[in-house]
């Protein structure tokens, strides 16, 4: 297990790599650099640039210096916790990003929870009562909720809570804790909010992992085993939850590798409709502003948590499964 | 292949026919039981006629502005006028301006119905580019202008710009899928065929590729087109930056197979009797996972309208004065028109309804290519 594990963290170091290399191309990509893009925000403002700043900020991004040097100096300052720095905003990305970042995170991380809790009794039952209405139901439903992307359902919710509640329900805090430190109230005031964009973001999450759970277990509870436990008198339930839905479980662990980037990029567009204050809003005008320090940021580490949450689902499934377990041991 | 062919076939076909059947007619067959998916099929290839012909069956230019019908409620068809049947028809919109809001309310002038016409004489459009017409499939004719799902901002009208819509929308699906089913094939066909450190390298990249949450990456990608460019030359990059991350798929698809695929005998065969290696995964692998290559290629498809779609409403794929049902959307960013003019929204309607058909119909084409499901 453990060589398992330091193997698979081996393994997250080139795929890092590449993903630096991908993200800082993509900071590279629109005209310019960064000084050029300085340069004429400032001449916006009508103020005139400094040469003696110029030439500092030149030297500090290495901007004179070729391609790959550049890219070392990038990297070597995001290893120290150092993003650059975002003109838009006028301050670093570091101060910018990791409050919204967290809270991405927690709407993510509730919404598997979330989807967790609804989808897999739903495919149980769906596998146990097949071709029944409710089965029918669940599966219809299903196809529905793989159709609607997110954002469309916010702008749907959105516009119904505007004409009927006479209010939007955007943001994640109320006016009073928008601008206040953390604090208890703060927390209950954001679980209040929370509800709409996990429920938003988990209606396709949900409606993927029924039809999973359903297939899966529909193929396990064919096996001889299921008749043999059965007819060795086994009360029906318990049969269910210790076998069959045991060995059914263990694919559904390894999607949370996919979950992860589909949830992250849907909460993107969906906290664009609900105005959330999560990375979407900032990481789009960071985009349309070319502000690309902050927008790679966003982008990079993204990426990073989401190499990060294949690791973690790959070492849970090897945890409970303990076939992939041993076959890892044997090779 | 080992089919019970009574289990998948409808009954009355006859035994014989059933053993003498291809392998494409049994899977029709299998297709054709599935009835929501044959519904499904026939809701696709219409969206796609509607794509073809749109310039013809929408009822005016969707360009055309006219500030008398800004935000002009959807005309309601009728067959009753003052209590006797008539022909369909609709009631003329009078515009009223609220002085104090500015907001505009329109009623209906019903002392005169204007019945709808086929093959009226319309705006002049030229088909696909180049025919030189002016005949609509449907419109009021005279000039006057139809209204079935409202009008925009600056009066245009709504129908007719969503089935101008459809044509790019479900065409940039298709060009995606049709790039990404390109490179996946080479990409995984290269992988697959011949293994070994070329097969872990392409792995390893794939893997990489679908670390990467793809929104935030292809919102970067298509932010770093610059304003400038023409339409043709946005559309087709969006196309390219589509299928450049959405090939990943296709490519685990088509190895998984050709790996599998490789060491049958007649792999072999061709092999011993000199085919060459391209020859050999395009005529003799490739035809063997088909109809699953189909299958994926139609649940890809509803992802592309969708990221289109979802680009376009951030504003980072295409711009106006394109016309797609993501460019539609942009409208519906303001939850105050919205909530004043509701029919802003009915282009949602449309996406929703194509990426379920989609569904429903690779769903089908899944269960009929599967030989051993029931």
């Amino acid at each position: 297990m453990t060589t398992y594990i330091l193997r698979r963290i081996l393994i997250m170091i080139p795929t890092l790599l590449v993903i630096s290399i991908i993200t800082f191309a993509v900071i590279q990509l629109p005209p310019g650099d960064y000084l050029t893009t300085y340069m004429a925000n400032l001449a916006q403002t009508g103020e005139e640039a400094d040469q003696a700043v110029i030439e500092s900020l030149r030297a500090q991004y290495g901007l004179d210096k070729p391609l790959w040097y550049q890219y070392g100096k990038w990297i070597w300052g995001v290893l120290h916790g150092d993003f650059g720095q975002s003109f838009s905003m006028n301050k670093p990305v570091k101060e910018l990003i990791w409050e919204r970042l967290a809270l991405t995170v927690l709407i993510s991380l509730v919404t598997l929870v979330f989807t967790w809790i609804i989808a897999i009794p739903i495919g149980i039952y769906s596998a146990t009562h097949q071709y029944t209405f409710f089965d029918y139901f669940f599966t219809f439903l299903g196809f529905i909720g793989m159709s609607i992307p997110g954002f469309l359902l916010a702008l749907i919710l959105m516009s119904l809570s505007y004409k009927y509640l006479n209010t939007t329900p955007g943001g994640l805090f109320s006016d009073a804790y928008l601008d206040a430190p953390w604090s208890m109230a703060k927390v209950v005031d954001l679980l209040k909010h929370l509800w709409i964009p996990v429920v938003i973001l988990s209606v396709a999450g949900t409606a993927g992992l029924i039809r999973q759970v359903r297939a899966n277990l529909l193929d396990q509870l064919e096996m001889p085993y299921v008749v043999t436990a059965r007819a060795k008198g086994l009360g029906e339930l318990r049969l269910l939850l210790k076998y069959p839905v045991r060995v059914a479980i263990n694919p559904i662990v390894s999607t949370l590798g996919w979950m992860l980037p589909m949830l992250f990029s849907g909460s993107v567009i969906v906290a664009m409709v609900l105005s959330l204050p999560t990375t979407g809003p900032l990481l789009l005008s960071g985009l349309l502003e070319q502000d690309m320090y902050l927008a790679g940021s966003f982008i990079m580490i993204l990426s990073t948590l989401t190499v990060i949450g294949t690791l973690i689902s790959d070492i849970l499934l090897a945890w409970v499964d303990p076939r992939i377990r041993f076959e890892r041991q044997q090779t | 292949m080992s089919v019970e062919p009574t289990a998948i076939a409808p009954p009355e076909k006859g035994e014989e026919k059933l053993y003498l059947a291809s392998q494409w007619r049994l899977m029709w067959w299998k297709f054709q039981d599935h009835k929501l998916a044959v519904f499904a099929l026939y809701v696709v290839l219409a969206l796609y006629l509607v794509a073809i012909f749109c310039e013809f069956l929408s009822p005016s230019d969707p360009n055309k502005r006219d500030a008398k019908h800004s935000f002009a409620k959807p005309q309601r068809v009728r067959v009753f006028h003052d209590g006797k049947p008539h022909r369909p028809f609709v009631y003329p919109l009078v515009q009223h301006i609220d002085e104090v809001t500015l907001a505009r309310t329109y009623t209906e002038d019903k002392t005169e119905p204007q019945s709808i016409r086929l093959l009226p004489k319309g705006d002049p459009y030229r088909m696909w580019g180049f025919i030189p017409l002016e005949r609509h499939a449907i419109g009021l004719g005279d000039g006057k202008r139809l209204y079935l799902m409202g009008a925009d901002r600056l009066g245009r009208d709504l129908f007719s710009r969503i089935l101008w819509g459809t044509r790019i929308s479900l065409s940039i699906g298709l060009c995606g899928v049709t790039l990404s089913l390109i490179l996946g094939v080479v990409i995984g066909g290269i992988s697959g065929y011949y293994g070994g450190i070329i097969d872990t390298l392409i792995q390893r990249l794939i893997e990489i590729l679908r670390s990467f949450p793809t929104i935030p990456l292809w919102m970067a990608l298509s932010a770093a087109m610059p304003a400038t460019w023409s339409q043709i030359r946005v559309y087709f990059c969006m196309t390219i930056i589509l299928a450049g991350i959405g090939w990943v798929g296709l490519a685990r698809v088509v190895r998984g197979k050709i790996l599998a695929l490789r060491e049958e005998d007649y792999a072999m065969a061709a092999r011993v009797a000199g085919v060459g290696e391209f020859s050999i995964i395009m005529r003799h692998l490739i035809p063997g996972f088909l109809s699953h290559l189909i299958v994926t290629v139609t649940l890809a498809i509803p992802g592309m309208i969708l990221a289109e779609t979802s680009l376009s409403f951030l504003r980072l794929g295409l711009r106006p004065p394109t016309i797609s049902w993501g460019v539609l959307l942009q409208a519906t960013m303001n939850f105050r028109a919205v909530n004043l003019y509701p029919w802003l929204l009915f282009p949602v309607l449309f996406v929703i309804v194509t990426v379920l058909m989609f569904n429903f119909l690779g769903d089908g084409l899944r269960d009929a290519a599967d030989p051993y499901s029931h």
